[in-house]
């Protein structure tokens, strides 16, 4: 009995990890052609292929970060906070998404400075 | 192998994992910054002067009103109004105790503290009202600005390079006595409504810079490179700008 439930919880997991890593390879699609795009300028498209990207997988962090610096680009600038915490909490550890972070808050906080009037 | 050790190549293997799994494409950007102020009620502007104060060597009132008539004729769709500089400081000591609101200011101003008696001023309504009627209703734009000399002596650690009898080199930290001499730049700008003659938002800034003690920079080339840097900002205030940079997309 014992065994036969360790054998079904093996399977289980076995059956995920295809799952798992059909939505990255397929999300990955999505972030390549999004990568390609945005190098041409197409920023609006680029969008549309991260956001269905971190949408297909909400655990790739390139695609937030990638959303992340289309939203800085149009300046949407709320979105682009939200989608940069998203990328650090699922790669807290990431030096690219650290140092894109960085230099986003820099121009963020100079939006916002002001003297109490 | 030591735990340290363990623990020093276990990371350095996972940045190298990292860098080999991750593709990593640098892509130039622009970031549009909207204005933080709502301009579209003026068609004019007027750099009115400032309050100013630190070293004689330069005319901080005259220099910044010039300065940023002309940035704002370039780079923003007002109307900039060319008049002579208000005579601010003579207006606030003249009218103590009456019209403009401000009382005890000292003979010169040569700390930020000696600027605090003057801050009435941008807030005396019926002043910049008037003010506002006369040029048919510009954004005003006034404040205070202090440029002063610095100086700061520290120890720093540089690393000297040797070569021995054999000719070989050789790099050792050597702790050293600077001496370093520059200026500080600390602006505040005032935005005042010319319809109504109040205080629409201001704005403080700092910036310093600092030369080895040997190295003689004039005061006004001093000047203009502080405010190169804060003028983006100042200009954000009224206009949308682009502020170009570089990010990392991944894969």
């Amino acid at each position: 009995m014992r065994a036969s439930f360790s054998l079904i919880v093996v399977l289980l997991a076995l059956a995920t990890v295809p799952l798992a890593a059909d939505a990255r390879s397929d999300a990955k699609k999505h972030v390549e052609f999004g990568v390609t795009v945005a190098q041409k300028g197409l920023w609006r498209e680029a969008i549309l292929q991260w956001e269905r990207a971190a949408q297909i997988d909400p655990t790739y962090a390139a695609a937030q970060n990638n959303l992340a610096i289309a939203y800085e680009h149009e300046g949407e600038l709320d979105k682009a906070r939200t989608a940069y915490e998203k990328a650090l909490a699922i790669e807290p550890n990431n030096s690219y998404i650290k140092q894109n972070y960085e230099l986003f808050k820099e121009i963020n906080d100079r939006t916002t400075r002001k003297d109490g009037q | 192998m030591t735990a340290r050790h363990a623990r020093t190549v276990s990371s350095l293997v996972a940045v190298l994992l990292l860098a080999a799994c991750t593709n990593y494409y640098e892509i130039p950007i622009e970031t549009p910054i909207r204005p933080k102020l709502d301009v579209t009620g003026f068609q004019r502007v007027l750099v009115a002067g400032f309050i100013s104060g630190g070293t004689d060597d330069v005319d901080s009132n005259l220099e910044t009103t010039r300065l940023l008539r002309s940035q704002l004729r370039t780079k923003s769709d007002l109307r900039v109004i060319d008049t002579d500089v208000l005579p601010l400081m003579d207006v606030a000591n003249e009218g103590q105790n009456t019209s403009t609101g401000v009382v005890g200011t000292p003979a010169a101003i040569k700390e930020e503290k000696d600027l605090e008696p003057y801050e009435r001023l941008f807030a005396n309504v019926e002043y910049w009202k008037k003010i506002g009627e006369e040029y048919q209703q510009p954004l005003i734009v006034t404040g205070t600005i202090m440029f002063t000399p610095q100086q700061r002596n520290s120890i720093v650690q540089r690393e000297v390079e040797r070569y021995d009898s054999f000719g070989r080199r050789q790099v050792t930290p050597q702790r050293t006595y600077v001496e370093r001499k520059g200026f500080a730049l600390r602006p505040k700008f005032v935005f005042i409504d010319g319809r109504t003659g109040t205080v629409m938002h201001s704005e403080r800034f700092a910036e310093e810079i600092l030369y080895n003690a040997n190295q003689t920079t004039p005061a006004l080339s001093s000047y203009f490179e502080l405010m190169d840097r804060l003028i983006p900002s100042f200009l954000n205030t009224l206009s949308s700008q682009k502020i170009k940079g570089t990010r990392v997309l991944l894969q």
